[in-house]
């Protein structure tokens, strides 16, 4: 049965391709079912896998499509890797890509780039597919590098717009930092092991020196940090946002972000070996939880709001992954994706209700207006905030008690960090929902609730935010065992687990707590966010994102600048090719002396002809 | 005999051009056909059995000289032949639309330097070799020097000197080994003669190769002729330049040089690398700040012979197998990028970015198209660029943690580079000078999309070209390991 998954990437593969060349000879509607079509077949395939794993052994299937790189003792084939890990993803990237597709039909309908905007969307889930299911590090990279591409190109969409184009070029330009060490990393391994393909590293991997195996997913997680945006290779997400609402909602939340955290959990092996990396890892995740979510308290705009909401839950997961609850964090990778998804496509409704308002201090008061909307957000809302048996609830828990378990400190910075979720999410809500509607006229009188292609898509991903923590949890304790051999010794014990569980049912009542502040202060005393012009001191610089884009703008960019130029317009000018001219020079100076010895006269001629020949002599007589 | 014909068969189209008056073009389109088809043929021959007789043409020319017209193709040469062999094509067809299209002579020196070419990547004699590699450079020079831009004689003039001035250290090398191997310049003996040198005289032969080779390419700080000839060149001229005849640095290295003296390489083989790794960030780092789109191109392209250089002087499989790729994808890159550049020279009267913009907008399927090409510089997977760029890194990180690390920058500055100048030319608002670009013309098509349907082949299947090279790779890195000694 697993033979099937050939045809997972190949149908978005398809799909692109018809579109892409096919372009205006297609209606519209064609391309709509095409693109979303294909994203549904492979959906299909993926749940006909998913089922027929749960009735068999579980076991690893790889399915070699073609050998791709092959030199000397290097070999990385086009190979799948069928496993429960891959699978999860495979049902999630499928799943929720059709939901978003279906919704984009809606949302980009009367845009002039429709097509493009579908075929690259095709394109995206294909490269997503080939990440989660590539055997060894080297079929992964092309998904890794092919995702990069299409946020590019989706980033930069409105291709009009220089700053979206810039956008999309930081986007791009950062993950390829990340990308070099990731790079780096996959040859440390092979160097060390020999091989890229994850059976036979994993295989040897106690073969491997510790100092080896530690510079090796350090290496690898730069790369995770640039993809799924943490410190310091996070500022490229929030511009990203200028993307159209379901690019951020796919690709920015729900999926192509999340690459860093199944990567590192496809590495747990290696990276149980290297306990320094586990504590970078979840010292950064930690870190970029707290600090994203403190940015998130001032941010004004929907999407940014829900953009430094994603950071920060992408860090929750690397700290998850950092204190050995590889489980957990992909846990949170799966209701993430659900519960962001959603809310990004609900902030999407509203910016299309709003005709391309995101500013939330023109807002309120939209529940009325944009019922559908306004439930459905209200879920995805208490789902993140961990709301008790929301699908948030069930994996930020789980995180949670692992961090208290294993690294308390940490678990206790993410308790610190749920609750800052839980103020800035309800800000961002009761803005949003609640109140007076604060926009013009015009505005207020075009409000209209979103079609039903737009619609049905969030109230799927409504039910999935609420039922899917619950549902899915003991698959997620049953069947991803990852990093299992290590943990199992440093198993929790049941007493512990309990009382630790009673530590959450506590934060769980403080989160909502933080939920009533916000209630009071942004409804019943109706406050609002200053204007641009009256903010000040820390809310100004919290506002300016602690001006760490002017920070990297004059650490970095104009530095390498000013070198670029001075390589140019002076070392390369002044040094080097003066040097190659001054030999020239100098060669033309000596040979312009020589060349007065060819005067012409015979009898100079004569005269060296003959003191030559002396020479000759001499030297022969006396050698 | 094939071999032979192969060098043979672009000359007779050299004179064919200059005699077919207006028809030039189309005759000498057809000679670079059929070279193709040649070469493919070779390539069959070559691959159902390598030591086919027809390979090898081994004809004593001078027996007082101890010189023969001796050529031959392995695996590594018939890439280099295939390559030779799948621009030209590409190169003639473009000129059409040139000013110099008409002109019989531009089409019969194209052919001649093709024929030299194929020489330079066939010839098993030192002598050959060397009669090759500088005819090859007699054509390109008035090609520069009668169809270059502003400036040219005295551009053409510095690159005229710089490459023949770096040849003769490579003569002076030649002979000394011809001496040692007893008056001969068939290449094994030539081997076995430098292998058998102490490690001084290793270490000088090393350094007349290098500095002939290095020049060629070009390696920092080697470089100084090439923006210039490249900017100043017709496009054609910089395609031939660029897309092949720098291979012939590369080539050198792998045929002449590193198997030649490996005591050499030992000593000052770090030394190279480091400068060729040096050439990488400096001459990326200056792409950054070019104005000018084809003279970015132009740094580029030392950014990324660079890394070619770097990884196959690490002499691993995986390195040289990378620089095999890599010639072959950067000749298709480079061509491509310059054929757009030339393409928005010709529709704007410039190439200077900053006055560009929008063109995505009214010209989308040129914009596709330049994607991809872009796409396929920086090394995206599934594009040409990849494999061999990955296989270089490769090879070099085996060789040193720190070189693959500050090599590895390609990575992040092609990106910036290449993704600043679309932006600034194709995205954005078009303004009064962008506004009234066209999309592409067929024949431009006809030059593009097989570009491109290369770049995304060769991405998803590089095997063809690694099975190609790789058992000659291997025969050339046991053949030093044993010194020789089995011939």
């Amino acid at each position: 049965m697993e033979q099937l998954v050939k045809f997972i990437p190949l149908f978005p593969l398809i799909g692109f391709a018809i579109i892409g060349l096919a372009n205006r000879r297609l209606s519209k509607g064609v391309t709509g079912v095409l693109a979303t079509g294909s994203v549904l077949a492979s959906f299909a395939i993926a749940v006909i896998i998913f089922m027929n794993r749960l009735g068999g052994d579980g076991q690893a299937v790889t399915v070699t499509l073609f050998d791709w790189i092959t030199a000397g003792n290097f070999s990385a084939k086009f190979s799948f890797l069928v496993d429960n890990l891959s699978t999860m993803f495979l049902l999630v990237i499928t799943g929720v890509g059709t939901l978003i597709h279906l919704y984009s039909i809606g949302y980009m309908h009367d845009d002039d780039g429709f097509r493009r905007f579908m075929s690259y969307l095709n394109l995206f889930i294909f490269f997503m597919l080939l990440l989660v299911l590539g055997d060894n590090y080297l079929v992964m990279f092309i998904g890794w590098e092919g995702v990069g591409l299409c946020s590019y190109l989706l980033i930069g969409f409105w291709f009009k717009n220089i700053d979206y184009s810039s956008a999309a070029k930081k986007a791009f330009v950062m993950n390829r930092i990340g990308d070099l060490g990731l790079l780096l990393g996959v040859l440390l391994i092979f160097t060390a092991t020999g091989s890229v393909t994850y059976d036979s590293v994993f295989a040897q991997a106690a073969n491997i020196t510790i100092p080896v195996v530690t510079t090796a997913t350090i290496l690898l997680f730069i790369g995770a940090m640039g993809k799924s945006a943490q410190i310091p290779l996070y500022t490229w997400l929030p511009d990203a946002m200028a993307g159209p609402t379901p690019v951020s909602a796919l690709i920015h939340a729900a999926t192509m972000v999340t690459a860093g955290v199944y990567m590192v959990a496809r590495s747990s092996v290696l990276y149980m070996m290297a306990p320094i990396s586990m504590d970078f890892v979840a010292w950064t995740g930690v870190i970029t939880a707290l600090f994203a979510a403190s940015i998130g308290f001032a941010q004004t705009d929907i999407k940014k709001v829900l953009a430094y909401s994603t950071v920060s839950q992408l860090g929750f997961m690397f700290a998850a992954l950092g204190v050995g609850a590889f489980t957990a964090g992909v846990f949170h990778v799966v209701t993430h994706a659900f519960f962001k998804a959603l809310l990004f496509l609900g902030a999407g409704s509203v910016i299309h209700a709003m005709h391309h308002e995101q500013d939330i201090r023109n807002m309120g008061g939209l529940a009325k207006k944009l019922p559908i909307t306004h439930a459905t957000f209200l879920l995805g809302f208490l789902a993140i905030i961990g709301f008790p048996f929301f699908s948030g609830f069930y994996s930020k828990d789980e995180i949670i008690i692992q961090a208290l378990a294993h690294k308390p400190i940490i678990g206790y910075l993410l308790i610190f960090g749920a609750l800052m979720t839980a103020f800035y999410m309800s800000r961002l809500y009761f803005l949003t929902f609640m109140g007076k509607f604060r926009g013009t006229e015009e505005q207020q009188h075009h409000l209209h609730e979103s079609p039903l292609s737009m619609t049905v898509p969030l109230m799927v991903l409504a039910v999935l935010s609420v039922a899917g923590g619950y549902l899915l949890q003991g698959y997620m304790e049953h069947n991803l065992t990852l990093g299992a051999a290590v943990t199992a010794s440093t198993e929790i014990e049941e007493h512990t687990l309990h009382g630790l569980h009673n530590v959450m049912w506590g934060v769980t009542a403080a989160a909502i707590v933080m939920a009533v502040i916000a209630y009071v202060l942004y409804v019943v005393k109706g406050q609002r966010p200053s204007s641009d012009a009256d903010m000040k001191g820390l809310e100004k610089t919290i506002y300016n994102k602690y001006y760490v884009d002017e920070l990297y703008e004059s650490l970095i960019t104009k530095p390498l600048n000013s070198i670029s130029s001075f390589l140019s317009n002076w070392i390369d000018i002044n040094v080097i090719d003066r040097l190659v001219n001054g030999t020239g020079g100098g060669i033309n100076a000596l040979s312009g002396q020589l060349r007065l010895t060819q005067s012409g006269n015979t009898g100079f001629y004569i005269v060296a002809m003959v003191l030559g020949m002396a020479l000759l002599v001499a030297i022969t007589v006396f050698m | 005999m094939l071999t032979t014909t192969l060098i043979i068969l672009p000359f007779l189209g050299a004179i064919a051009s200059i005699l077919s008056g207006r028809y030039s073009s189309r005759i000498a389109l057809a000679f670079t056909v059929a070279e193709l088809a040649l070469a493919v043929f070779a390539y069959n021959a070559y691959m159902m059995n390598p030591s086919d007789a027809l390979l090898t043409t081994n004809v004593v020319w001078s027996q007082t000289l101890g010189s023969s017209f001796h050529v031959s193709v392995d695996g590594i040469s018939m890439l280099m032949v295939l390559l030779t062999g799948l621009l030209t094509p590409f190169i003639v067809f473009s000129a059409q639309a040139k000013p110099y299209g008409e002109s019989q002579s531009f089409y019969a020196m194209v052919l001649a330097m093709q024929a030299a070419l194929v020489g330079v990547f066939t010839a098993m004699d030192g002598l050959l070799f060397y009669v090759f590699w500088e005819l090859a450079l007699i054509p390109i020079w008035f090609i520069c020097l009668i169809w270059g831009g502003e400036g040219r004689q005295r551009i053409t003039f510095k690159f005229f000197i710089y490459t023949l001035a770096g040849s003769l250290f490579m003569l002076a090398a030649l002979i000394y080994l011809y001496t040692k191997a007893g008056n001969t310049f068939d290449i094994h003996a030539l081997y076995a003669a430098g292998n058998g040198l102490g490690g001084w005289e290793q270490t000088l032969i090393f350094w007349a190769f290098f500095v002939a080779f290095a020049i060629k390419m070009p390696v920092f700080p080697f470089h100084t002729w090439q923006p210039d000839t490249y900017t100043n060149a017709p496009v054609q001229g910089t395609m031939m330049l660029s897309g092949i005849m720098l291979k012939m640095g590369t080539y050198g290295l792998i045929r002449w040089l590193m198997p030649m003296v490996p005591a050499g390489v030992a000593q000052n083989g770090y030394i190279a690398i480091t400068l060729a790794v040096v050439s990488i960030v400096y001459a990326s780092m200056i792409a950054i700040a070019q104005k000018d789109f084809r003279r970015m191109i132009a740094y580029s392209s030392i950014a990324h012979v660079g890394l070619i250089a770097a990884g196959m002087m690490t002499f691993n499989v995986q390195g040289i197998q990378g620089g095999m790729v890599q010639m072959l994808a950067h000749g298709i890159n480079v061509v491509g990028l310059f054929f757009i550049c030339d393409i928005i020279s010709m529709r704007m009267g410039t190439s200077e970015m900053n006055v560009l913009g929008g063109i995505r907008g009214v010209a989308p399927q040129f914009a596709l198209l330049f994607l991809i090409v872009l796409l396929g510089s920086v090394a995206l997977p599934l594009t040409n660029g990849f494999p061999g760029e990955f296989l270089l890194l490769n090879g070099l990180f085996q060789y040193n943690f720190w070189m693959a690390v500050f090599g590895g920058l390609t990575v992040i500055f092609g990106a910036v580079y290449m993704l600043r100048g679309y932006q600034k030319m194709m995205l954005g608002e078009t303004n009064g000078r962008t506004l009234g670009f066209s999309d592409l013309t067929t024949n431009e098509k006809w030059v593009l999309i097989p570009i491109c349907i290369l770049i995304i082949a060769m991405g998803i299947y590089p095997k063809p070209i690694l099975d190609l090279t790789e058992p000659s790779v291997k025969a050339l890195i046991d053949g030093v390991a044993s010194g020789w000694s089995a011939k």
